[in-house]
């Protein structure tokens, strides 16, 4: 058996390796995506006081903590048995829509644009946002205005661009102001123009990657994604709705109690990232997938004016079912103005400024789950405490982790499809990362990976004798 | 003048302190005036180089590659940087010291799986028993506390740094 190691997948948030498995004839037989950290949070929260879980969850990851602090919270409030004013959920929903501009414009600019700009072939040396910022100096600008935007917003709204304290069991710690209004409706137009404008530019271009369409992540699998009481896009709020591969509705409005009788966790030796399955078809054969694409999927509309007309040209274009994972970077983009246009929605009007934004109360229930859509996927955190609030028991399940099986699929697609292994090149290489860049994998979050070690690729007969050899360094 | 070398990299972390780099949002465009980002996470290129002036290192050290990767960026390094809480003291990934690694991994695949129940152990290195602070595996030159580090004193330090000075952090470091 020969195989071939990727290590470290590059530009991705967190740090994985790929090996990829040869047959006797030289041929991807499979493949795999190595985490290679575990942190251990279900465990060492033990003992903590619930209240503090919002904070220390964040800590998880620092580029979506919100997410970690909304589902946090949300289990929280229903640790304390309370339903949270109207202006707190408003408010709630309000930052979790910054972040969504905010990280999806760190994914499509920082980390794939490199990719879809400057070619998958381009030299590794400038195929980074730094390559972008000199070949499109206006669109990277853009770019880095678009995400700083976001982390403003979150920062007028919660005091810290990043593990801000603003939400907490039972709300928000502070209204929102007058000025802080202000403020985030003046920067909204330019956002959303920004936004347009990319989405135009990548429409214009996605006819060049209809040979990675067809092949990054191309296979029928399950879709999950909270959606509100009309069936529409739902990101803080919600049920749970699957969808099976020819858009059949098969569950929906799940309340986020149910949520252990259709999501299985599976282990494999190889990996310290867990592999998240669809209960009643068991593992593996549960795949589904979680994230832009699975939304936009299982969603009848999004429910504001812009986004839904994307959404109508994006259904014209690749039908009611998406099913190429190169598709998510274009369903980001959607989920983007959406974002902006909920944004205006949620902090435009009056009832934004009411000041009762928070619940008092004790513990009064020995178990709580929240359930959030965070920017890669559907995130849930489950707690359980004992009678003086401490918490005894922790599950969580990572928006990336949903996507671990199916990354694993994708993967194994597109090696197939470009690694030809008796002719290896960085290019071929690249794209097998590429398709893992379109999830936009969250490690950091899903258990946190570890391993910057040299791309060093060994390529050995069954024999254990070295065949080729190709590294990639900064030389 | 030549421009800095500088590369970043994050062990057992959450990504904030990267994040709070990025952070410093249009000022990033001046920085690449005076620092090339020759290693991390931003960058495909694979393999540590040699002769890099400046490494901001984020995250506690936590398993065997961590180690390997910090005496690597020591050996090739001229200023090592322990970037945020986690860097300097080990922060919230030291919670798990008082657990002990059975524990963390017994929660995770064994409690917490309804499937195939195992503990990983196939190309995945082994934790260390304490995660630790990275002035404990190597020589540390700069210290920035934070969680995450504000961009404002991340700026400040590169900037100083590339201009080949180092002075107190003063009052934008605190931690937390």
């Amino acid at each position: 058996m020969r195989t071939i190691t990727i290590a470290p997948v590059t530009r991705i948030e967190g740090h994985a390796k790929i090996t990829l498995h040869l047959d006797e004839q030289g041929r991807v037989d499979d493949a795999r995506m190595h985490v290679t950290q575990v942190r251990g949070f279900e465990k060492f929260c033990e003992g903590r006081p619930y209240y503090e879980m919002p904070s220390l969850m964040a800590r998880i990851c620092g580029i979506c903590p919100i997410s970690h602090l909304l589902a946090s919270a949300k289990a929280c409030d229903a640790l304390m048995a309370v339903r949270i004013p109207p202006a707190a959920a408003r408010l709630r929903r309000a930052v979790h829509m910054a972040q969504f501009i905010q990280s999806h414009a760190l994914s499509f600019f920082h980390l794939s644009s490199p990719d879809l700009l400057l070619g998958m072939d381009a030299d590794p040396a400038i195929r980074n946002i730094v390559g972008v910022v000199q070949a499109h100096p206006e669109l990277a600008k853009a770019g880095i205005g678009l995400r700083r935007y976001g982390q403003q917003v979150i920062e007028w709204l919660a005091g810290d661009r990043v593990h801000p304290s603003w939400i907490v069991p039972g709300g928000v710690n502070a209204p929102l102001t007058p000025a802080v209004q202000a403020r985030i409706m003046e920067g909204l137009p330019e956002a959303k123009a920004v936004i347009q404008q990319t989405l135009d530019l990548f429409k214009s271009i996605l006819d060049r990657f209809e040979d990675e369409i067809a092949n990054f992540g191309h296979f029928p699998s399950l879709y999950m994604g909270l959606v509100d009481p009309r069936g529409r896009l739902e990101l803080y709020d919600g049920g749970l709705r699957f969808m099976d591969a020819q858009g059949a509705i098969m569950h929906d409005h799940v309340p986020s109690e149910d949520y252990r009788q259709y999501i299985g966790e599976a282990v494999e030796s190889w990996s310290y990232l867990k592999l998240p399955y669809y209960k009643p078809m068991g593992y593996p054969d549960g795949l589904y997938r979680v994230g832009p694409m699975a939304r936009l999927n299982v969603a009848d509309s999004c429910g504001t004016p812009a986004a839904d007309v994307e959404l109508t040209e994006y259904r014209q274009r690749v039908g009611r079912i998406g099913e190429s994972s190169f598709l998510f970077h274009y369903a980001r983009l959607i989920e983007a103005l959406y974002a902006a246009e909920k944004l205006n929605e949620l902090i435009g009007e009056e009832a934004a400024l009411d000041p009762r934004v928070r619940a008092e109360a004790r513990p009064n229930s020995p178990e709580g789950i929240g359930i959030a859509e965070a920017p890669r996927g559907t995130l849930i955190h489950h707690y359980r405490i004992d009678e003086q609030g401490l918490i005894t028991w922790a599950n969580l399940i990572i928006a990336t982790g949903n996507n671990n099986l199916a990354i694993n699929r994708s993967i194994k697609q597109v090696a197939q499809r470009y690694v030809d292994s008796e002719r290896l090149t960085e290019g071929m290489l690249n794209r097998v990362e590429a398709v893992v860049r379109a999830y936009d994998p969250c490690l950091s979050c899903s258990t946190h990976a570890v391993g910057q070690m040299p791309l060093r690729i060994e390529l050995h007969a069954a024999d254990g004798r070295l065949l080729d050899t190709l590294s990639r360094d900064g030389a | 003048m030549s421009k800095i070398k500088l590369a970043t990299t994050w062990l057992d972390g959450c990504a904030g302190c990267h994040m709070s780099l990025l952070d410093v949002d249009e000022g990033i465009l001046a920085l690449l005036e005076v620092a090339d980002i020759v290693y991390g996470p931003l960058v495909d290129i694979k393999q540590y180089p040699e002769g890099v002036d400046v490494a901001l290192v984020e995250g506690a050290a936590s398993s065997e590659e961590d180690v390997e990767l910090l005496h690597t960026i020591r050996e090739r390094t001229r200023i090592v940087v322990a970037l945020g809480d986690c860097a300097v003291t080990s922060n919230v990934p030291s919670m798990r010291n008082q657990f002990g690694v059975g524990a963390i991994m017994r929660r995770a695949y064994f409690e917490n799986a309804d499937a195939q129940a195992q503990q990983p152990a196939d190309g995945v290195p082994a934790l260390l028993s304490q995660a630790r602070p990275i002035h404990s595996v190597i020589k540390v030159d700069y210290f920035l506390p934070g969680c995450p580090p504000s961009a404002a004193l991340i700026l400040q330090a590169l900037t100083e740094l590339c201009a080949g000075r180092l002075t107190e952090p003063g009052p934008l470091a605190r931690f937390g």
